[in-house]
Parts: structure tokens; C-alpha cells; sequence
């Protein structure tokens, strides 16, 4: 009989193995197995038809290592990734964090004389003089305090409100929506009208008031309240996306496998759903850092003297006129890593959604006809 | 190539509709190109149906798809279309927009996605016939309702207000039928047209296609798989693979003299329905039927002495005289008796009652075939059985259990005995657990191997469905749609079941694909002696497999028998209809069948 017909992808293919022969019809039962051998063996090319050439980009590939390539392609990605993992070094080694010493001069609580007249920064970049760092390279304020350390400082707040955020609000999200779309009925009913609810009260006025009860909180504990306003968005995709993954019929088989509902939804559901988490996580942070700095800015966020980017936005911006170093520099700090996420978070979108399909170039498209011509 | 396409009757004929020459298609994937289709070449004439056949990924479709422009950016054509003359191959995107619809129109196989869910049918003709000509709305609105006339739409004055969700799939794809006429097209290309379609509206839609042939005069590309629906309608066949015409010739020369190996072994693996009584008519004298024999012997059961239906547990004796089994041999292994299901209301549409009064039992090691329209609650009872469905009403005893009302920890071990096969492979696999965790899980869960021992059981349970250890750590969408449904077949026999359903096991895979999983089904069945639900709508592939079956319409049960007096002497009139719509591979059976039924069907 037809024993072992099957094409046998041997364990370990090289990664440019040609592709396997899935495609080629198993070969019928019996007598007629040998027919196979008869037909024409065209070249390995031709033995890929449609579904071959969906395999050929996916084979050999376990899902994540499909979404890391598809993620490395995305060069906004790429580039905001260098660009927040660059921020996030200078932010914690400049002026130290926690136990981490840090190598900048100043601190951001000390004042300093003042260098230039009006604490013009001393960061020169020219062609003619060079690069000088100088004292104050973002200048200082009318006190004297040192801008670099400042912004350095307030970015280290903003961005340990984002992760708090990010990760606090994912998991309430995915906690409650998880258990919404999983079990349906009496508890979906609950905790979405629970959740409908805190989707109605706008979230700046909930900030407000918890940003007002925690006064003079630190990060810390504006984080963990502002993640109660944030999740809300999280567990209403993570629903949807349950809602649609307990119907497929793998959950079906692990249910008569003997599963359990937790086993259900932790080892198969959640791990589909990983996708949509992420990419959700990552859009939620870029939110929470602006809602931050909105919240300081309106001062009801992280107060002097701690500091944060968006409360030096609102100390100095009456000197946007006559200082503009003192709005310019925690404002770039602010929008590079809001953008940093949001692209990261875009990357990630792209890579998880399967049926995203790059249009391939005119000129590489030639490339490859010029390569198959050679051949 | 083209020496094959040219395979014409001898008298000189008009100049074709369309005439296909070295067409090329090709993808461009990950920096290289791979041809979809190479050097395609045919012709097709007024009033004639060209099918072109093959299976997945040989390149049939997307073949077509290349004659009017509808492929993705990623893809390149080259070669020569001649639309009556015209060359079709490098037009700019402007002018092949005018002549699709007007000159070539096609046919898809999904009515409910093809038509826009949010207009009228009649809208959607109208609109169709005012973006090519300048009509009135009112006259176009007339010419609409005369197409629908056309194609036999029911009540068409009503009908054409109807959005497609309020028509059947039949009715839908007699709309999109129409508004492919709406221009006298020259050309009609029909994608799988009645795919999606239970065999008697299947039956219906292509009795509409040959006469509209007839009546209109254009050309039909016909793609399909289906080698019954060629026989049933195609005038000249293409054969496909890998991207080529491997052969090309008449209808009745590809199904009774076929040349080429592959073509001989794909009509070897359609499932033949054996519907003439013993030597009652000569089984076709051609090479595909010799080679078919011993393929599907090897499939079929071994004739086990019909059993009585009154007491069907004693059907097993031919097919599961094994060892082992005598203790319980008496004993049903599923025996449900006025069993009711529904689906429970959800918000303000009310429960729905999807079975009713279903009485059936099932022996040990005996594979009873369960046949049946789409909507007529056989995927129901399957689900029922294996508890994923609460039993409303009746009796449900599986594997010794209750099933009705049972705690949640009996049903954990009542499924150690039952396990089910589902329809779709690509589904059921969880695409984020490689492929040896999911054969293993229910082994794990149940506790009965872990470590060492749970990868030899891994190891064995793929063994014994012909796929290599290796692939152990594979995922899903890494194999081949027969592969994953080996790997679900090797999941439902880890507990080895006493019981198992299978729920359409091979409708999502190609024939030659399926001729093998059903040879190791049936092999595997007689390996282990297990019981067998096996669920389908096709009466060819269940009567390889089982010794009984069991036919349901509309929720009920009607009729049950062994598999020769279900096929051959069938006592309800639903079976009757149901057979006789199953179109056969083979051209002039399939002719007489057709008046047969066209005559039981317009008295």
C-alpha cells in the first residue's frame, strides 16, 4: 500500500530548502501508487502551485519566528525601536535611576550659575565650531537648574507612568475580557455593562479626580490609577477576538480532548489572541504617556518638586517666547517616544495580521525575472 | 502543448470565442518568481463548455483569473488572450474594464459573498446594466426581471427586491447567474459554481447552465474539480497540473480513453457510486475503471452479511469479529432514542430546534454513514454525541454513559470512549501548539502517559497514520490539508475510542488527497475495531466506508438501511432525489441519469 508516500519533511530543513513538495497529490491508493513516478517531473518551480506558494513563504517557520521576520521588514518599526531603546539608555544612565549611577554632572534638583546670558543651552553643533556639549546643554531655567537633567528626569517619570499603564490595564483588559467572551452569558452581560459604564465617563475627568485624590502622588501611584481608566479598550477587543476563537473547532477538540475551561483558554485560545494583545498593548502605552503628560500639564498629575515631561511643559510655557529651549526639549523627548511606540505598535500590527501581503516593487520584481533568466 | 489543445473535431469551424496561447502566470514571492501557469493553451468555441479541471494549486483558476485582468500586483501574465481577435494580454486596465462584464463574465463560487449584501438583487442587475449602457432605470428594471426570468428564479416579480440573505443558496446563484448575462457576454467563465451547493441544487444550477447554453450561445470556461459535474457538462476538457495542460481533448475521450497518467489517476480516485444492481449494466471497459478497481476493494468494507435494520448491533459481526470485542458485542456503542437538540436562544432570536425525534444505534466496530443536505442536523448529532451539545429531549446513551443531563465529570469520562474527526483540518488544529502536542493532549489530560511515554504514544499515534515521527514538531500551516487531517485522525484514536465521529473528514481535500485518507481510515478502522459515525454529504465516499446509513432531511431522520438497499433500493422519496442529483464521472451514465431525473423532476 501507499506507506510513507507522504512527503516527509525531514526535522531540521535547510531554511532556502526548495519547497516541500506538499502540494504534489498524495498518491491514490493501491496499484496506482506508482503512478506518481510516471508523471512528468518538471522543475521544482513548476511543482508549486498556488498553495505551494503560500507554503514557500511560511515554511519551515514556527508563528513567532514568521511574525519576527515580518516585524524586521517593517522599517518605521525598526527605526523607532533604535530610537526608544537609544532614549531609554541616556534616561537611565544620565542622571542614574534607582540604583543605577549615573554619569551626568548635575542633578535636577540643584541650581547652578548660569552660563549663558538668559541660560541659552550650551550644545553647539556647527559646521565651523564642532560639536561642544558645554555645561548646560539644554540650557537652564531663570533659577539656574540644569535643562538636561530635568527632561532626563521627567522622562524617566513619564516613561515608568507608561509601562505601568501599559502593563496594568493589558492585564485588567485581558482579565475581564477573557472571562466576558469565554463564558458568555450571565457574566459577559456584567462585566461589559461594568465596562460600558466606565467607557462613559470621560477618562480625563476620572484622571482628574484620582490624579487629584493620589496629589502629589509619584509615578508610581499615578500609574496604577490611571491603568483603572485605561483598560477598557483592551477587554473589549480581547472579547471579540474570544468570542470568535471559541468557535473554531480546535477549541472544540480540546474540549472533548477533556480540557478544562482554564486549560482552554490559557494554552489555546490566549496564545491566538496574543497577536491583538500585543499590537494593543503597544498603542495603549503611546496613549498613556500623552495622558500623562496632559494630566501633569493640567496639574493634577506628578507635581513639582518631582518632576515630569509634561509638567515642565506647563511650568515654562508662559517662557515659550523668550526661553524656547524649556518647551522645546521635553516636548521632543515627549512626541519621540510617543511616536517610537506608535510605530513600534504599527510593526507589530503588520506583523501579526496574516493577511497582510507585501506588493513587491516594479524594480524588484524585474530583479527576480533578470535572476530567473540567468538561470 | 498547443498540439494537444488543438485536438479538434475534423470539419473546419468557425473562428473561436477566445483562443489561449503559451500563457504564462507567475507570482513573485520572497524575491523569486514561481509560475502558477505555464504555457497554457485552448480555445473555446460559441456554445461550447471547456472545463478545465485539476486540483488545488494546479493553476486552473488563476489561469482564468489571467484572461480578464482580475489577478493580485504580485502577480505577472504573459503570452496571448484573443477575445474574438482582440488580444486581452497587456490591454491597459481601462478598456479591459469595459469588456469585462460586457464580453466575459463570471460566475464565482461563494453567491453570498459575491453579491453585496447591502443592495437588492434587482439593484444589483440594474446597476450592472446601466454601468454598460445608457438605459433607463425603468427599462432596466424590465430587462432585470427578464434575466431573472432567464435563469428560472421563483417568483422573480418579488424576488427582486429581495437582498441575498433572504434567498436560498440555489436562489443566489441563480441571481449572480444573471447579472453575468446581463450583457449577452461572449464568454462566461463559471469559477466552481456550484462548489458551495448541496447536490440537488447543484443538480438544478447545472440543469440551468446546459440550457442556458443553448439559449444564449456563449462560450463557458468551466473551472471545477468535480469530475461528475464535467461529465455532466463539458463539451471539451482540460486537464491541469502543476500549472500545466497535461491533456486536453472531448469529454468522452478524456473519461473513457484517458492518455495521460494523471488524468487516469485522478478519475481512479473519484469516489464511484455503485448504484446498479450486480451485473445489471457492464462497469465501464476503460483503463481508469480497471485501475479503479483494486483502489477502492481496498477501501471498501468487507461485505459483511446485511443485518437486519431492526437490530443493527448485530451489523458488526461481518466488519468487527476481531478479538476483544465479544464481551460487548451485544451492546450498542451510541443508541439514542427520540433524541431532540437545539440551539438555545440567543437575545431575541428564539432556540432553534435543529433535530428532532432521532432514533439511531451504532454497534461496536460497526461504521454506520450518516447522509444528509447542508442544514439537515447531521453535524448537530455529531456534535451531540461527543457532548458538545446538551441533549434537549430523548435518550443519548454513548459508551455506557447518558449523555442526557450527565455531571461534567462523568462527561470527562465518557469522552475517554468517543472522539470525533472534524470537516475542516485547518481549523481544528490549534495553529500555536506544534502538531505532536495536540495528537498528544487528550493522553496528557486524561492523565494516561507523560514524558518518555507520552512522546512513544506521539511517536506511534502519527506512525499509524503514515506521517513521520519528525513532524512532531511541525505547525499546522506547515502541512498539507491531507497532513493535518492525518494528524486529526491520529488525535481522535490516542484515547482509542470506542466510538468515533467523523464529521465530513475529507469534503475540504482534493479527491486524490482524500482517495488516500479515506483508504487509511477505513484501514485503520479495521486495525482497531472502533465504532464509526461517519458524516457526509457524499453518498459515494459513505458508501465506500460504511455498512449502514442512516439519511436525514430537515432534522429527522428519514430512513435507515444497509448501504446496498439504501443506494439501490431506496424506500423514501427524499433518498431517491438525493441519489439521483449525485452527478457520476461518467458522460453518457451521467446523460441518462440526467433525463431520469429531469423527468422525475418536471412530471
Amino acid at each position: 500500500m501507499s506507506q510513507n508516500q507522504v512527503p516527509a519533511p525531514d526535522a531540521a530543513p535547510a531554511p532556502d530548502a526548495v519547497p516541500a513538495p506538499d502540494a504534489a497529490p498524495e498518491p491514490v491508493a493501491g496499484g496506482l501508487a506508482n503512478l506518481t513516478g510516471l508523471l512528468p517531473q518538471g522543475d521544482l518551480a513548476a511543482g508549486a502551485g498556488e498553495n505551494a506558494i503560500e507554503l514557500k513563504a511560511t515554511e519551515g517557520l514556527s508563528q513567532g519566528q514568521i511574525v519576527r521576520r515580518r516585524f524586521w521588514r517593517h522599517r518605521g518599526a525598526i527605526v523607532a525601536m533604535v530610537f526608544l531603546a537609544g532614549i531609554i539608555v541616556l534616561v537611565t544612565t544620565s542622571i542614574g535611576w534607582g540604583p543605577i549611577p549615573g554619569w551626568w554632572k548635575h542633578n535636577y534638583s540643584s541650581t547652578y550659575p548660569i552660563v549663558n546670558p538668559g541660560g541659552a543651552p550650551t550644545l553647539v553643533v556647527s559646521l565651523t565650531e564642532g560639536v561642544h556639549i558645554g555645561e548646560h546643554p539644554f540650557g537652564q531655567d531663570t533659577v539656574g537648574h540644569d535643562m538636561f537633567a530635568m527632561t532626563m528626569r521627567g522622562a524617566q517619570q513619564s516613561l515608568t507612568v507608561m509601562v505601568l499603564i501599559g502593563l496594568l490595564a493589558t492585564v485588567i483588559g485581558v482579565l475581564v475580557g477573557a472571562t466576558a467572551g469565554f463564558f458568555r452569558g450571565k457574566a459577559d452581560t456584567l462585566l461589559m455593562r461594568f465596562t460600558d459604564m466606565m467607557i462613559a465617563i470621560p477618562v480625563m475627568v476620572i484622571g482628574l479626580v484620582l490624579g487629584h485624590w493620589v496629589n502629589g502622588a509619584s509615578a508610581l501611584t499615578l500609574g496604577l490609577a490611571l491603568a483603572f481608566v485605561q483598560w477598557m479598550a483592551m477587554s473589549r477587543l480581547v472579547r471579540a477576538e474570544f468570542l470568535s476563537l471559541r468557535e473554531r473547532e480546535f477549541v472544540d477538540a480540546a474540549r472533548v480532548a477533556g480540557a478544562s475551561s482554564t486549560r482552554i483558554i490559557v494554552k489555546h485560545i490566549l496564545p491566538n489572541a496574543v497577536g491583538v494583545i500585543i499590537v494593543n498593548a503597544t498603542l495603549l502605552m503611546s496613549v498613556a504617556i500623552l495622558l500623562e503628560t496632559a494630566l501633569s500639564y493640567l496639574g493634577f498629575g506628578i507635581h513639582f518638586p518631582d518632576i515630569s515631561l509634561g509638567n515642565l511643559i506647563s511650568e515654562y510655557q508662559s517662557a515659550f517666547a523668550q526661553r524656547p529651549w524649556l518647551f522645546w526639549w521635553p516636548g521632543f523627548f515627549i512626541i519621540t517616544i510617543a511616536l517610537s511606540v506608535n510605530f513600534i505598535g504599527d510593526g507589530l500590527r503588520d506583523a501579526f495580521d496574516p493577511r497582510q501581503r507585501r506588493i513587491p516593487s516594479k524594480r524588484k520584481m524585474a530583479r527576480a525575472a533578470r535572476k530567473a533568466a540567468a538561470r | 502543448m498547443t498540439a494537444q489543445s488543438n485536438d479538434r473535431p475534423a470539419q473546419p469551424r468557425p473562428e473561436p470565442i477566445l483562443r489561449v496561447s503559451g500563457l504564462n502566470v507567475d507570482f513573485y514571492v520572497e524575491g523569486e518568481w514561481f509560475p502558477a501557469a505555464i504555457d497554457v493553451g485552448y480555445e473555446v468555441h460559441a456554445g461550447e463548455v471547456v472545463a478545465i479541471v485539476g486540483e488545488s494549486g494546479s493553476g486552473k483558476t488563476q489561469s482564468a483569473m489571467a484572461l480578464v485582468g482580475l489577478l493580485p500586483p504580485n502577480a505577472r501574465v504573459s503570452g496571448s488572450v484573443k477575445l474574438d481577435g482582440r488580444e486581452l494580454v497587456g490591454m491597459r486596465a481601462s478598456e479591459l474594464q469595459t469588456i469585462r462584464g460586457a464580453q466575459v463574465a463570471m460566475v464565482f463560487q461563494e453567491p453570498m459573498t459575491a453579491l453585496n449584501p447591502v443592495y437588492t438583487i434587482g439593484f444589483q442587475i440594474v446597476e450592472t446594466i446601466r454601468a454598460h449602457s445608457r438605459m433607463a432605470s425603468k427599462r432596466a428594471r424590465a430587462r432585470a426581471l427578464e434575466l431573472l426570468r432567464l435563469v428560472d428564479m421563483p417568483d422573480p416579480a418579488t424576488r427582486i427586491d429581495y437582498y441575498p440573505h433572504q434567498l436560498s443558496g440555489g436562489q443566489r446563484q441563480r441571481a449572480m447567474i444573471a447579472q453575468a448575462l446581463v450583457l449577452d457576454p461572449k464568454l462566461l467563465i463559471a469559477d466552481e459554481p456550484t462548489t458551495a451547493l448541496d447536490v440537488t441544487v447543484q443538480a438544478e444550477i447545472l440543469g440551468l447552465m446546459r440550457d442556458l447554453r443553448r439559449r444564449i450561445d456563449s462560450g463557458i470556461i468551466l473551472i471545477t474539480h468535480d469530475m461528475g459535474v464535467v461529465a455532466d457538462m463539458a463539451d471539451r476538457i482540460c486537464v491541469m497540473k502543476d500549472g500545466r495542460i497535461v491533456e486536453a481533448g472531448a469529454s468522452r475521450q478524456i473519461f473513457y480513453q484517458p492518455r495521460h497518467p494523471y488524468t487516469k489517476l485522478l478519475l481512479a480516485a473519484v469516489p464511484k457510486l455503485d448504484l446498479e444492481p450486480a451485473d445489471a449494466a457492464p462497469r465501464l471497459p476503460s483503463p481508469p475503471a480497471d485501475a479503479a478497481r483494486p483502489a477502492s476493494a481496498a477501501i471498501r468494507q468487507p461485505p459483511a452479511p446485511p443485518p437486519a435494520p431492526a437490530e443493527p448491533g448485530l451489523g458488526a459481526g461481518g466488519a468487527a469479529s476481531g478479538k476483544g470485542l465479544s464481551a460487548e458485542a451485544g451492546e450498542p456503542v451510541m443508541a439514542s432514542e427520540g433524541l431532540t437538540l437545539e440551539y438555545p436562544r440567543r437575545g431575541r432570536t428564539g432556540a432553534f430546534r435543529a433535530v428532532e425525534d432521532f432514533d439511531l444505534r451504532i454497534g461496536p466496530g460497526e461504521v454506520v454513514g450518516l447522509v444528509g443536505e447542508s442544514g439537515s442536523g447531521k453535524s448537530t448529532v455529531g456534535r451531540a454525541v461527543v457532548g458538545l451539545l446538551p441533549v434537549h429531549a430523548g435518550s443519548l446513551k454513548v459508551a455506557g454513559y447518558q449523555l442526557n443531563g450527565i455531571r461534567p465529570a462523568d462527561l470527562r469520562r465518557a469522552r475517554e470512549g468517543v472522539s470525533i474527526v472534524f470537516q475542516d483540518p485547518g481549523s481544528s488544529l490549534n495553529p500555536r501548539l506544534p502538531i505532536g502536542q495536540s495528537v498528544g493532549e487528550p493522553l496528557a489530560l486524561h492523565r494516561l502517559a507523560r514524558g518518555k511515554e507520552l512522546d512513544a504514544r506521539v511517536a506511534e499515534l502519527l506512525e499509524q497514520v503514515r506521517l513521520p515521527a519528525s513532524l512532531r514538531n511541525r505547525y499546522p500551516h506547515e502541512l498539507s490539508g491531507g497532513q493535518r487531517q492525518r494528524v486529526g485522525i491520529a488525535r481522535a484514536l490516542a484515547l482509542k475510542p470506542k466510538l468515533l465521529i467523523a464529521d465530513e473528514p475529507t469534503s475540504a481535500l482534493d479527491v486524490s488527497v482524500q482517495a488516500t485518507v479515506l483508504e487509511l481510515f477505513s484501514e485503520l478502522q479495521q486495525e482497531h475495531h472502533f465504532a464509526c459515525l461517519f458524516i457526509s454529504h457524499d453518498l459515494a465516499v459513505v458508501e465506500l466506508l460504511a455498512s449502514r446509513i442512516a439519511v436525514m432531511s430537515k432534522g429527522r431522520l428519514v430512513e435507515t438501511g444497509t448501504a446496498a438497499e439504501i443506494l439501490r433500493h431506496p424506500r423514501e422519496a427524499y433518498t431517491r432525489e438525493l441519489i439521483a442529483a449525485v452527478p457520476v464521472p461518467d458522460p453518457d451514465l451521467q446523460a441518462r441519469r440526467r433525463l431520469a431525473f429531469e423527468r422525475r423532476a418536471r412530471p
